[in-house]
C-alpha cells in the first residue's frame, strides 16, 4: 500500500481490477414492455457467461422497469465490455439498459 | 433481491444520474511538493514535474474506471499541490512564471483538467517568496490554461493582512489586464481567501496543505438538481420538514462521494483525505443552486428572504452530509458562483440579485462573492476594500470566505461576459461608486478579533 517515507512513496495501484466487495452487478431495464426483452437481454448475459441472480420487474410511474442482480465471477467479459453489449441490445430492443456495479445502490440507500 | 434492494430505491439513485445532474464534481489528488525543494529553480522544476507525473500518472484512468463501474459520471479529475511559495522560496529565483510552466506541463502529461497550488499563505505577513509568487500570479494565469492560484490573506486567528489585501487588488486588475481579450479570464482562476481549508477538492482555490499526508485523494461532489427535486416535491411542506428532505437527500449524495473517495483511494494505493459537501452548481438548467432558493417559495433569487432560505438549505446539506461520511472536509457549503449558476445570472439580469444581497447571503454558506464580474473601471482600491468586506466577514463568524472577482476589462454594467464552460456568462454587476481608497492604502494589518482568544 502507502509508505509515506518522504520522497520514497511506493505506490500499488490497481489498474483494470475487479473491485475488491465482490462481482456483482445490477443491470436495470427501463422502457417500454415488448415481447422477448427478457430473453434478449438473458441471452447477452448467458454468452457472457454471466449468472442471474435475482429478477424482478414492475410498472414504475407509468414505466415498465427491469431490475436483475448478475454475478460475473465467473464471466468471460469485463463490465465495460458487457455494458456496451447490453446497450447495443437495448437499442436493438428500444429500452435503456444500464449495468452498474451494486455498491452504488447499497451504498446510497443502506447504512 | 440478494442485496435487499427495492426498484424504487434502484430507480432512484438512476433517476438522480440521469434527470437530476447527479455527478461527482471532481476527484482531486492532493501532492506534498515538500520534499522537491532545491536551490536551483531549474531542477526544482524539474523535480516538481517527476513527483506529480509519478503520483498521479493513474488518476485519470482510475476516475474513468470508477465511473464506468458505478454508472455515476465523474467530471473532472483534478490536483492540489502544496503552496508554491513555500517550495520555491529557497531557489532565489526573482521570479516563479516558470514553475506555473511546470504545473501546467505536468498536468497536461497526466490529463488533469486543474492544478491548484500556485499559492501563498500570507494572512499575517509576507515573506519574500510569498511577494515573489504573487507578483508572478498575473503572468504564471496569462500563461497557462490549467493553473490556478489563491492567495490567504486573512483568519480568524491573524486578523486581516491589509497590505496583502490591497496587493491582490492590483494583482487582480494586472490579471484581468494580461487576459483583457478573453474577458479577464485570468481571475477566474484566482481566488482571495480568508480561514482557508488546506484539503479543499474544488478549483480555484484547491491547494495541499502543510498539514496534510504525502498524497490524499479528496472528493467534490455535487447535485443541486437533485436537492432541487426533493424541495420541489415538498411543496406545500414547512421548514421542518423541508428541512429533514434536503437531509436526507444530502446524506445519499454525500455517500456517492464517500463511495468513489474509498475506490478511488484502494485503486490509486493513495489515503482518502475528505469528502466536500458542498453544493456546486453549473450553468446546466436544473443545476442551479438559485433554483432551489426560488424552490422554496421566492419569486426570484435575490429578494427579501433569500439570505434565510439559504441558511436553511446549508445548514440541512451539512447535517445530511456529515452523517453520510467518515471524513468530511474542505469547504463543504453550498456555492453560490454567479456566472457558474444559470438561476443567479438570471437573477442578477432581471434585477434581483444585487452586489450587496450578495455579500449578505456569503455570511450563511460557503465561500463567499464567488464568480462576480465587475465593471472593468473598478480600481484596485475598490477590490481590495471588496475583499476587505469579505475577509471581514469570515474573520468574526470563524468561517470560510473568498472573492473570486472579475473586473472585466472595457466591460460596463449593462454588458456581459463569456467564460465557456463551467466558467459560464454573467452579466456586469454594478458596484457602489463612492470611493473606499484611503481605507484600502491605510496599510497594516487588522487586528484578529476576540473570537480569536479561546485558548
Amino acid at each position: 500500500m502507502f509508505d509515506a517515507n518522504g520522497g520514497n512513496v511506493q505506490f500499488t495501484p490497481k489498474i483494470g481490477q475487479p473491485t475488491i466487495d465482490g462481482n456483482r452487478v445490477i443491470v436495470t431495464v427501463l422502457g417500454q414492455d415488448r415481447v422477448g426483452l427478457i430473453a434478449g437481454i438473458s441471452t447477452i448475459l448467458a454468452e457472457a457467461n454471466v449468472n442471474i441472480l435475482d429478477i424482478s420487474q414492475t410498472i414504475l410511474q407509468e414505466f415498465f422497469a427491469m431490475f436483475m442482480v448478475v454475478d460475473l465471477a465467473q464471466a468471460r467479459v469485463d463490465l465495460a465490455e458487457l455494458q456496451q453489449r447490453l446497450e447495443a441490445k437495448g437499442k436493438e430492443l428500444g429500452v435503456k439498459v444500464t449495468a452498474q456495479h451494486e455498491d452504488i445502490f447499497r451504498f446510497m440507500h443502506r447504512i | 433481491m440478494p442485496v435487499s434492494l427495492s426498484p424504487e430505491e434502484i430507480l432512484e439513485t438512476i433517476r438522480m444520474v440521469d434527470a437530476q445532474n447527479l455527478d461527482i464534481r471532481t476527484i482531486t489528488m492532493g501532492i506534498s511538493l515538500r520534499d522537491c525543494v532545491d536551490s536551483d529553480l531549474d531542477r526544482l522544476g524539474q523535480r516538481i514535474y517527476q513527483k506529480i507525473v509519478r503520483l498521479a500518472r493513474n488518476l485519470v484512468t482510475v476516475g474513468e474506471e470508477l465511473s464506468r463501474d458505478y454508472g455515476i459520471p465523474i467530471i473532472n479529475k483534478r490536483i492540489s499541490v502544496t503552496p508554491i511559495s513555500l517550495i520555491a522560496e529557497g531557489c532565489g529565483a526573482e521570479d516563479y512564471v516558470a514553475l506555473a510552466h511546470t504545473l501546467e506541463r505536468a498536468a497536461q502529461e497526466v490529463g488533469v483538467n486543474f492544478i491548484g497550488g500556485f499559492s501563498a499563505l500570507v494572512h499575517k505577513g509576507c515573506t519574500r517568496g510569498d511577494l515573489t509568487l504573487i507578483n508572478s500570479i498575473p503572468r504564471a494565469l496569462a500563461n497557462t490554461e490549467r493553473v490556478c492560484s489563491s492567495v490567504n490573506v486573512a483568519s480568524t486567528r491573524a486578523g486581516i493582512n491589509m497590505d496583502a489585501v490591497m496587493k491582490m487588488g492590483e494583482i487582480i486588475k494586472e490579471t484581468a489586464e494580461l487576459t483583457a481579450e478573453r474577458d479577464g479570464l485570468g481571475c477566474a482562476k484566482l481566488v482571495v481567501f480568508c480561514n482557508v481549508p488546506e484539503d479543499n477538492p474544488f478549483m480555484a482555490g484547491a491547494f495541499h496543505g502543510v498539514g496534510e499526508p504525502e498524497c490524499a485523494i479528496n472528493i467534490g461532489v455535487s447535485g443541486p438538481g437533485v436537492v432541487l427535486d426533493a424541495v420541489r416535491r415538498y411543496g406545500e411542506a414547512d421548514f421542518g420538514t423541508l428541512a429533514s428532505a434536503i437531509k436526507q437527500t444530502a446524506f445519499k449524495v454525500t455517500r456517492m462521494g464517500e463511495l468513489i473517495g474509498r475506490r478511488a483511494s484502494e485503486r490509486l494505493g493513495v489515503p482518502f483525505g475528505i469528502v466536500d459537501l458542498s453544493l456546486a452548481p453549473t450553468p446546466a438548467i436544473g443545476d442551479s443552486v438559485a433554483d432551489i432558493l426560488e424552490a422554496m417559495g421566492l419569486e426570484k433569487c435575490g429578494t427579501h428572504g433569500t439570505t434565510a432560505a439559504l441558511a436553511l438549505l446549508n445548514d440541512a446539506v451539512k447535517k445530511g452530509g456529515a452523517m453520510a461520511s467518515s471524513y468530511v472536509g474542505g469547504l463543504s457549503g453550498a456555492f453560490i458562483p454567479v456566472s457558474e449558476d444559470a438561476g443567479m445570472v438570471s437573477a442578477l439580469e432581471v434585477g434581483a440579485l444585487t452586489f450587496d444581497k450578495l455579500e449578505a447571503m456569503t455570511c450563511v454558506c460557503s465561500v463567499g462573492l464567488d464568480m462576480i464580474a465587475v465593471p472593468g473601471v473598478t480600481t484596485a482600491e475598490t477590490i481590495a476594500a471588496i475583499i476587505a468586506d469579505e475577509a471581514a466577514l469570515g474573520m468574526i463568524n470563524r468561517k470560510t470566505t473568498a472573492v473570486r472577482i472579475i473586473p472585466a476589462p472595457g466591460k460596463k454594467v449593462g454588458d456581459r461576459v463569456e467564460f465557456g464552460g463551467l466558467l459560464g456568462s454573467s452579466p456586469i454587476m454594478a458596484l457602489h461608486t463612492f470611493e473606499s481608497k484611503k481605507f484600502a492604502r491605510r496599510g497594516g494589518r487588522i487586528p484578529a478579533p476576540i473570537q480569536s482568544l479561546t485558548n
